[in-house]
């Protein structure tokens, strides 16, 4: 059999297809969020005349039908593709959507008394061809050619679900989820894409802090580190407590525990897991609501049986032998347990992201970078290590290599209103971790997160071979594993009118 | 040597080396003018008014029920100067989108029309205004306050584009 996929004959035929398909489709791209992204208008723009001989009346449907708590639907935009309803019923396991009336009247409708309203339901806005259904949370915030959409790794839970970051003017506008097929294939969950961005955005640290009676002030970074390390030199160093985090990268964390271990020679390190046993399902989300539990155990912040563990921390601050803290997670007061031990403590030094009820109670608050501003790796449940790169910019880095830039984004100067995003004064943890130990002596140069990962790649065993490079060519590899890659797959690209 | 020589010496001849017959020449042809009707006007009281063909600066169009624009930004994607700024969001109207914010930065505007030339709706027309002026940086940026202009008196305009676009 020969099949012709180039010439008069076939041009012909396509350009006949998208006349019918554009009959009753309506002319609203200027309103439609699909727009850039439709694979309709790429179709259109590719092997349409861009005429339409079609002169009787478009069909009326409705235009705004909720079909669940996060997803609109525009019948009148439907191609009657029906990739939502099978993936409503396949993948969501949720088959409420179903196709109603016959002919060009053809639209799609939940079943009488339910709701679309699975944890994954906003998959379907992204395979959804045309703008037919959109996202109640994103409508209308921005047109696609205007952000830039940086990878990155979800850090809503254990998955380690593969995401793109949408940014424009310094603020992210929307998650989407990137083809992994070893980790979360095309999909990521509604909570993510919820939640993930808005406390990069808002309620944010700003500049480091240190406390003056009762208030905290802004301090530079120099003083705010020379006071921590003056806080910390008081103590002996079975009376310090070194708490890393699971929400803070391999590196981070690993460079915490040379800290505990060589600097400050103390056992008493551990981390604070945040599990929430309702989260969790049989498909993407799990329990351990951290990106990077495994990891942070791997690289040396773990319980160590001459040590205190988070067990006992509560109990040992009661009985005074510990009475400084060094925080790398944020949101330990938010543990039931710790809240009223917390205050006791002669000493609390905290990397913190976001205000919240454990900066209230610092000494010294030390502005950490959030996932989206970091170079660095998660470990996943699955002992997978996976790549993340700066997708939003700090006072520290205004452009990284790797990291996505729009038009706006490069042209952008002072006296623009639309350039003036807020640029934090947060640096990377294992930034804050090097210049405290240095004020103790410890003499270390780290000048990227690059060179850490080495240094762990040289000293950790289960992440010998493991580079930057290689983690970005096979989205991750393996703990141990890293001379047998998992094969890599092929992402098929189906916007190529989409801005990176 | 090989050398050109162009001094007063070599180009002037008697006459004109005495000057005066030349000084006389010239205040004749400055005391003819006087007669003439000027080439100039008298600006702020005498104003020259544009034809629909001129591309002032770049004004939405206001309807009776509101704003033509639907902020689908593809001025704001055209443009080269990135002047124009647009803030969609969601209204109850049939068309569901409108700007919340529509900024152009008149410092940036190269008056190219490609905004007007791109627009969909024929919501952004270049007006025929020409007279900016600007204390400072930020007033230079106008916002749907100074950009909404009555349909009315874009009418010229719009009939240009109708003839010639």
């Amino acid at each position: 059999m020969v099949i012709d996929t180039q010439g008069q004959r076939t041009e012909h035929a396509q350009n006949a297809i998208m006349e019918f398909l554009l009959i009753n489709h309506p002319l609203d791209c200027p309103i439609c969020d699909e727009a850039g992204e439709c694979k309709l208008q790429e179709y259109a723009f590719l092997h349409s005349k861009g005429q339409s001989r079609f002169n009787e009346k478009k069909n009326h449907k409705d235009k705004r039908v909720e079909l669940g708590p996060n997803v609109m639907f525009d019948g009148e935009r439907c191609i009657s593709c029906s990739r939502c309803i099978r993936f409503a019923d396949e993948v969501a396991k949720q088959p409420v959507l179903t196709f109603v009336q016959r002919g060009d009247h053809v639209t799609i409708e939940t079943f009488p008394g339910t709701t679309f309203d699975s944890p994954y339901s906003m998959n379907v806005n992204d395979i959804c061809p045309v703008g037919a259904l959109t996202s109640m949370d994103f409508r209308f915030a921005s047109r696609v050619w205007e952000m830039s959409f940086t990878d990155s790794i979800c850090p809503g839970c254990s998955r380690g679900c593969n995401i793109k970051v949408g940014v424009r003017n310094n603020e992210i506008l929307r998650l989407e989820p990137r083809t992994n097929m070893h980790v979360n294939e095309y999909w990521m969950c509604d909570d993510a894409r919820l939640t993930q961005y808005k406390f990069v955005n808002e309620n944010r640290v700003s500049s480091p802090m240190i406390r003056k009676g009762n208030t905290l002030v802004s301090a530079s970074w120099q003083d705010a580190t020379a006071q921590a390390a003056e806080l910390l030199k008081k103590f002996k160093p079975s009376e310090i407590m070194v708490v890393g985090s699971a929400r803070a990268t391999n590196e981070d964390n690993y460079l915490l525990a040379k800290f505990a271990h060589n600097t400050l020679k103390t056992n008493n390190i551990d981390f604070l897991r945040h599990v929430d046993n309702a989260f969790g399902d049989n498909f993407l989300r799990t329990n351990d609501r951290t990106p990077n539990a495994h990891g942070a155990a791997e690289v040396g912040v773990k319980h160590e049986t001459s040590g205190v563990s988070m067990d006992h921390l509560a109990e040992k601050i009661k009985q005074r032998s510990i009475k400084a803290l060094y925080v790398m997670d944020g949101d330990i007061a938010a543990n039931s347990t710790l809240t009223a031990a917390l205050s006791d403590l002669d000493c609390l030094i905290v990397h913190a992201s976001n205000h919240n009820s454990t900066t209230e109670r610092a000494h010294v608050v030390l502005a950490s970078t959030t996932y989206a501003e970091l170079e660095g790796t998660f470990t996943n449940m699955n002992k997978r290590v996976q790549y993340v790169q700066p997708a939003v910019a700090t006072q520290d880095h205004e452009r990284i290599e790797g990291m996505q830039m729009s038009r706006w984004d490069k042209f952008g100067a002072s006296n623009d209103r639309w350039a003036r995003g807020e640029r934090r004064n947060c640096h990377q943890n294992w930034e804050i971790v090097q210049d405290i130990a240095n004020a103790f002596g410890a003499g270390w140069h780290y000048s990227d997160s690059g060179s850490v990962f080495k240094d762990i790649a040289n000293h950790v065993s289960a992440f010998s071979g493991m580079s930057y490079d290689l983690l970005q060519e096979y989205q991750g590899l393996t703990l141990g594993k890293a001379g047998s890659p998992e094969p890599k797959g092929v992402v098929y690209q189906s916007n190529y009118m989409k801005p990176n | 040597m090989n050398v050109n020589h162009n001094t007063e010496k070599d180009r002037l001849n008697f006459w004109e080396k005495l000057y005066l017959p030349e000084i006389a020449r010239g205040l004749g042809l400055t005391l003819r003018q006087m007669f003439k009707k000027p080439m100039t006007r008298q600006y702020p009281e005498e104003r020259w008014e544009p034809t629909g063909s001129y591309r002032g600066r770049p004004v939405l169009v206001l309807e009776e029920d509101g704003e033509r624009c639907v902020a689908c930004s593809l001025c704001s994607r055209v443009c080269p100067a990135l002047a124009i700024e647009v803030q969609a969001a969601e209204t109850t109207r049939e068309k569901e989108r409108y700007p919340v914010k529509f900024e152009i930065n008149m410092l940036r505007c190269i008056y190219c029309g490609f905004c007007e030339e791109v627009c969909p709706e024929e919501a952004i027309v270049m007006s025929k205004d020409y007279e900016l002026v600007f204390t400072n940086q930020e007033d230079a940026i106008m916002g749907k306050d100074k950009l909404l202009i009555p349909i009315a008196q874009l009418q010229d305009r719009l009939e240009f584009l109708r003839r010639f676009k």
